[in-house]
């Protein structure tokens, strides 16, 4: 018998075959409890040994250069859940149709720390709290631009979407960054999962200008899905960026405090052929070298634009990060 | 309920000590030819069937022929040029789908200044640009790209704004689940850091689709697992739903697919002689 064909074929032929069988989860509790029972009264030999092998070692320390992305993406993580979670507690801040959005989404960032926090085990950074953040941007001062984000009132919704949707894109960008530092043999499980996460940011980020829209139409709720996007886009924008929507939210005092959330990281630029080493403006329109407004194409610069969402390096996204945490959580140093 | 945090990562110590004992994956991927072997039977699939010994018992009985099941389709190869080949099919197909629905009646009876018309004319210059940014990379990378595809849209009304809808919200999910599925095949982190400026723009699409077919439906159980966080506890204490058949992803993840399941999907919209397998990437 050839086992390994064997398994190959029945997969080809049905590749929903393992989840239905048995999913992965069941199994690995198994091994983790009665995992020596199972290989050894269960499986063949040949995989016997493998399983005593594999379950007998304890778990090889992740690179460090693994834990510092795991680690920026689980602060940043913190800094979402913490808002949201705050925002939901504030009086007349959101809206009750708006009020299961902002609950999925707190809920999707806890369920991104639990990811996180299980593949960094004890390398982990201890839970912040919300005592280490400073919503209003000001470092710790508590009198930044952004202070009406967290305060009563509709009238503070704009305030608490705008941030909301700088955090979330600072997020995105941060995980498009830190990719190709998950991207060895060893860790391709937690790739997949930082990809998984990654996706529902966008989702969220999505959700968030749609809101906006609806807010700059006088509109909370569905209708906020068929209100139109604005240019230049800072206070209604599209679900996507385009160019780099006006240097992004304005605060209430008429600043932008988001503006490096859309502009460029460091180093700005590259080699081509090398996009995982450079971090361009959300407005960039060349891609692996290729600038895709040139002819033959005749797609506009903010349509390539938003066709594609740009990376950013760790120290840019700290330094956007710093503003909203107190310098003595040590968090984004 | 999630008692340990943990526990849905418990696979990691067993790929690091797979890598001691099977070949790296360019190695697996050439053997797959000539020695079965080696066929690529990935980290995953092995354990499920070690968990699965009553059933592959019984499979034995059913013979070992190594025929090939996927006569009739196009394989998008292998390695870094199969993924962007792959992904270049997927960008094909919305493209497609994207330029057709511009040319029906739903869209023609939108008003100049719906934000409905708005959206799908962004949707579509942005498929359009994905399709022929890859088919540029592949083509600077002296890859050939995979042939122009005839979709098959039969089963989509038009005219009708709900079958439009349900359609974009199909391919966009399917979209940002492929590319998330396929990210951990590619070896090249150029071509990682291009997929993941291009998935997170679906996933934007995606979410606006869902919203505008039902209001807050941008992340849904059927595509996210979702994470209900317990009131009071510490962030990320909590239950999650994670169903049978979610494969990798944990609390708080999209739910990607591995190309295979994708393209059993997309082929439902691939005229015959365009269908696809990605027998390289199962």
């Amino acid at each position: 018998m050839d086992f390994f064909q064997l398994l190959s074929d029945v997969e080809k032929a049905d590749p929903e075959f393992l989840d239905r069988i048995n999913p992965r989860r069941t199994v690995f509790k198994h091994l983790g409890n009665t995992g020596k029972k199972i290989t050894a009264a269960a499986v063949p030999a040949v995989l016997s040994s493998f399983f005593t092998k594999a379950y007998g070692q304890t778990s090889p320390a992740l690179p460090q250069a693994v834990i510092d992305v795991l680690n920026l993406a689980l602060s940043l993580e913190y800094l979402e859940y913490y808002f949201y979670d705050t925002a939901l507690g504030i009086s007349g801040l959101i809206n009750s149709a708006d009020r299961l959005a902002i609950e999925i989404i707190r809920n999707d960032e806890a369920g991104h720390i639990n990811t996180l926090r299980g593949v960094l085990t004890t390398s982990a950074i201890a839970d912040p709290g919300v005592g280490a953040f400073d919503y209003s941007g000001g470092s710790g001062t508590g009198n930044g631009p952004l202070a009406a984000a967290l305060l009563p009132g509709a009238a503070n919704q704009a305030a608490f979407y705008g941030a909301a949707q700088s955090f979330s894109d600072t997020g995105m960008r941060a995980y498009k960054g830190g990719a190709p530092v998950l991207n060895t043999a060893a860790t391709k499980d937690i790739l997949e999962a930082a990809l998984n996460i990654h996706s529902v940011e966008a989702r969220h980020n999505s959700h968030f200008r749609t809101v906006r829209r609806g807010l700059n139409a006088g509109i909370n709720g569905s209708g906020a899905a068929t209100a139109l996007a604005v240019s230049p886009f800072d206070v209604a924008p599209k679900s996507w960026i385009s160019l780099s929507d006006n240097d992004g939210p304005p605060a209430p005092n008429g600043t932008k405090p988001a503006r490096a959330v859309y502009g460029p990281g460091s180093p700005a630029t590259g080699d081509p052929k090398a996009p995982e080493t450079f971090y361009p403006a959300e407005n960039n329109v060349t891609q692996a070298g290729v600038n895709l407004t040139a002819a033959p194409l005749t797609y506009s610069a903010a349509q390539v634009s938003e066709a594609f969402d740009e990376p950013l390096d760790p120290a840019t996204v700290k330094s956007i990060a710093r503003m909203f945490v107190k310098p003595s959580s040590g968090l984004f140093v | 309920m999630l008692t340990d945090s943990t526990s849905y990562f418990s696979h990691f110590p067993f790929s690091f000590s797979m890598s001691t004992v099977s070949p790296p994956e360019p190695q697996l991927r050439e053997a797959a030819q000539d020695q079965p072997l080696y066929t690529p039977i990935k980290r995953r699939s092995f354990f499920m069937y070690a968990g699965a010994t009553a059933g592959a018992t019984a499979l034995v009985l059913a013979g070992c022929s190594k025929s090939d099941s996927s006569t009739g389709t196009i394989d998008v190869g292998s390695g870094d040029a199969g993924i962007l080949n792959y992904a270049y099919a997927l960008e094909q197909l919305e493209a497609a789908f994207y330029a057709q629905v511009k040319t029906g009646d739903y869209y023609k009876a939108l008003g100049p200044t719906s934000a409905e018309r708005q959206i799908f004319d962004d949707l579509a210059a942005h498929e359009a640009i994905h399709r022929d940014f890859l088919k540029a990379a592949l083509q600077a990378n002296s890859i050939t790209p995979l042939k122009d595809l005839t979709p098959d849209f039969g089963t989509i009304d038009f005219a009708n704004r709900s079958s439009v809808l349900t359609a974009a919200q199909t391919f966009e999910d399917t979209g940002v689940a492929a590319y998330n599925g396929a990210g951990r095949f590619l070896q090249s982190n150029a071509n990682l850091a291009l997929a993941g400026k291009i998935v997170s723009v679906e996933a934007r699409h995606a979410a606006l689709i869902r919203d505008l077919r039902n209001y807050n439906s941008f992340v849904g159980g059927d595509v996210v697992n979702l994470f209900t966080q317990t009131a009071g506890s510490a962030p990320g204490t909590g239950s999650a739903s994670l169903p049978t058949g979610s494969g990798n992803p944990g609390p708080g993840q999209e739910r990607s697919k591995r190309p295979p399941v994708v393209l059993q999907a997309v082929n439902n919209f691939l005229a015959e002689g365009s269908k696809l397998s990605a027998g390289s990437f199962a």
